[in-house]
């Protein structure tokens, strides 16, 4: 059966229309996989001695597993964000005779192999080997690297747990945020010393071997927990929602003042508001927003003027980033119909390019405060949101043109729960990279304000010539109608 | 009306259409019906621009409509499921498809407003999204959004198809009286053969692409097309 399963998602891998598309991204995710594993094996080989070095008369093993805690923690923050369970489409399967149990072990079993999973075992191994090298009793090293791993799987699935139960609500990863900072804040402020309770319990594991099985019966209790809640819901009316809420139905004729753009407007707006997906874009915001309080008060980036360009172009382009990526696939699920109805193409982009626009200006004023860390910072924002009204907006525009693949704002398709991965955050890259190479050149080479001021005179370009951008934008579109036509009328 | 000339669809090396010429004149009710495979909804996808011919063209009232989109403005069109946008409801849909067709809001209610019979009270006022609808009445709301706007010409695929009996009966009426007294051009498929000959003029019989009948419709056409289809 499981062999069958298997055929299945080679089937649907292969054959899906976004196929070309989704083979590039691998590629490069491929390469990225490589780099991760590249940093963790260096980790598993450096740690031994590293810690050698800072403390020579104290035994690494101790100091590794009291540190055990805040990888636990930053793993499960980091798997939240981009981990998802497997997606299988098991609506033709249910009335298979194939016992759901199986269904349900498949996905969870696919899980276990995810590389999340096999990425800690490339720093668990080498220092384990060293461990073993450097005369530790082998029979203990290797419970306790066996406990490693088991770790790892319960952090694994207990992720799938929390997931689907924050996916019910509306700001889904504010559960995971709150989890994870209250225990590190307890942590931190000594109230309760987590690192040293785990500490002290991968001590006892190493000394008493027999302590593993507590562990294996924890993996046990989440992934019993894990099959509880997807055997719930492989039911056809899970996917029904219990509760209708009332849909306030608002006419936003605030956006006739757009002009005849106002009717793609409205819809943009509820197409973000009423859908989980696109909502969560929304709440993006805030963490665009913050995201220079992560920088900014550390005297290390003070120093790094280029650097204010990347955070620039990063909080007040969250929104374009988000949204302006999956252009016009939000729109898949009812192409056609626009399609055949009497619009004009260049309406429906400049409604587009409109919001995103706007949400640049938001951004940008809403960070206007960061000039308390310096007025370089907001010269540097200041360029940077021209920069993104002007190039950004027009080169995610067009590289919309070449969306082949449907988005399903519905998510009929069971454990999908929030529909985005690892894959959103790297159409990003470019984006931001290239501005930021732009500065620091300039800055190099020049100055602080003449590098401002090239990425400022970039913008400005692009506004000037926004018609015949959008001109050309709108004729790549049309091009590539019948294909995105056709591609937004496959599943998967 | 409606002018096709040696219009094909090639997917690879398969012909799935192939009509050498066919005209459709204006205020006629037309009836396409054939098996799966037939080519229905190839034709209606080719008369939408969604899809390019191989060869040959279709015009709309002069207007060769995968040259120019002049034919938009006067014809609308429900497929299926996707002409819906889900995350509205019944009203917000008819006001947005409005706007894009020059209606005001005052327009559309008038002309929805003459639907409620035909809504049964499950449409309007529903405070429900589009996608939380059964799939019947997501079909009558997406049937009546194609009459917004004055269109000269529609094209319905299987309308019937998903209705309950009453609202079938119905939607008899209100595509006869399309025809018959506001010169709409109408154009439908479907598998019910006792609909088509009820509602249509003339029906047109697709096998593997070819149109191998052509009917005005009359007391006999029904038995013909049961003959037709029965070997």
């Amino acid at each position: 059966m499981i062999k069958r399963f298997l055929s299945l998602e080679w089937k649907s891998f292969l054959r899906s229309a976004s196929f070309g598309k989704s083979l590039g991204i691998k590629i490069f995710m491929g390469f990225l996989a490589l780099y991760f594993i590249l940093v963790f094996l260096g980790m598993g080989l450096l740690l031994y001695p590293g810690i050698k070095e800072i403390y020579p008369d104290k035994d690494p093993l101790p100091i590794v597993n009291s540190l055990l805690f805040y990888w636990i923690l930053f793993d499960l923050v980091l798997r939240f964000f981009f981990q998802k369970l497997p997606v299988m489409s098991v609506k033709p399967l249910l009335t298979l005779p194939i016992k759901r149990s199986q269904v349900v072990n498949f996905v969870l079993g696919k899980s276990a192999l995810s590389f999340f999973n096999f990425l800690p075992l490339f720093a668990i191994v080498p220092f384990g080997v060293t461990l073993i090298v450097k005369d530790y009793s082998v029979g203990p090293v290797l419970v306790w690297m066996f406990a490693l791993v088991l770790i790892v799987l319960i952090i694994n699935f207990l992720n799938f747990i929390i997931e689907s139960l924050s996916a019910e609500t509306e700001l889904s990863f504010l559960p995971i945020i709150l989890l994870t900072g209250g225990l590190y804040a307890l942590n931190h402020f000594n109230i309760i010393s987590f690192n040293e309770i785990f500490g002290n319990g991968f001590n006892a594991i190493y000394q008493s071997p027999i302590l593993v099985l507590g562990l294996i019966g924890l993996l046990v209790l989440v992934y019993w927990f894990n099959f509880k809640l997807l055997r719930q819901k492989l039911f056809l009316d899970s996917g029904l929602k219990t509760k209708l809420k009332e849909v306030n139905a608002s006419n936003l004729e605030w956006t006739k003042n757009f002009g005849d753009i106002a009717p793609f407007m409205q819809l943009d707006l509820k197409l973000i508001w009423r859908n989980k997906r696109t909502k969560s874009s929304v709440w993006m915001l805030a963490i665009g927003l913050l995201y220079g309080l992560f920088f900014y008060p550390q005297p290390t980036y003070q120093g790094l003027p280029w650097f204010f360009v990347f955070i620039g172009v990063f909080s007040t382009g969250i929104f374009l980033i988000n949204f302006g990526q999956f252009i016009p696939a939000w729109d898949s699920g009812y192409y056609k119909l626009l399609m055949s109805q009497n619009i004009k193409y260049e309406q429906y982009l400049k409604s587009k390019f409109t919001l995103m626009a706007v949400s640049v200006i938001i951004l940008f004023v809403l960070g206007i405060p960061y000039v308390f860390f310096g007025w370089k910072i907001l010269l540097a924002h200041f360029a940077a949101a021209i920069y993104n009204i002007g190039v950004n907006t027009h080169v995610i525009l067009y590289g919309g043109s070449f969306n082949r693949k449907k988005i399903d704002l519905s998510q009929k398709a069971a454990f999908n729960y929030q529909g985005t991965g690892a894959v959103q955050w790297l159409i990003g890259i470019p984006l931001l990279i290239l501005p930021m190479g732009l500065f620091a050149l300039f800055y190099f080479l020049i100055g602080f304000e003449i590098a401002c001021l090239i990425l400022a005179v970039l913008g400005i370009i692009g506004i000037v010539f926004h018609q015949k951008l959008m001109k050309a934008i709108t004729a790549k579109y049309l091009q590539s109608k019948y294909k995105m036509i056709s591609a937004f009328d496959q599943n998967n | 009306m409606i002018t096709t000339n040696n219009l094909s669809k090639k997917y690879a090396n398969n012909l799935v259409l192939h009509i050498e010429a066919l005209e459709i004149p204006k205020g006629q009710s037309f009836g396409l019906v054939g098996n799966n495979g037939a080519g229905k909804t190839t034709y209606f996808s080719l008369l939408l621009d969604l899809i390019q011919p191989t060869t040959g063209y279709i015009k709309s009232n002069e207007i060769q409509v995968n040259e120019s989109e002049d034919w938009k403005p006067f014809t609308s069109a429900f497929i299926d499921e996707s002409f819906l946008i889900g995350y509205l409801t019944a009203e917000e849909y008819f006001y947005f498809i409005g706007e894009l067709r020059g209606q005001n809001k005052a327009d559309v209610d008038k002309l929805v407003s003459q639907f409620e019979d035909f809504f049964h009270g499950e449409i309007l006022g529903q405070k429900k999204y589009l996608r939380d609808l059964s799939k019947g009445n997501q079909k009558k709301a997406g049937i009546v959004a194609a009459l917004i706007g004055n269109p000269e010409v529609i094209i319905l695929d299987e309308p019937f198809a998903n209705l309950d009996p009453t609202t079938q009966i119905r939607l008899k009426g209100i595509i006869k009286d399309l025809a018959e007294k506001q010169g709409v051009t109408v154009l439908i498929s479907s598998h019910d053969l006792m609909h088509v000959t009820d509602v249509c003029e003339r029906i047109v019989v697709l096998d593997k692409g070819e149109v191998v009948k052509d009917l005005k419709t009359s007391e006999a056409t029904l038995k013909e097309l049961e003959a037709h289809f029965s070997n």
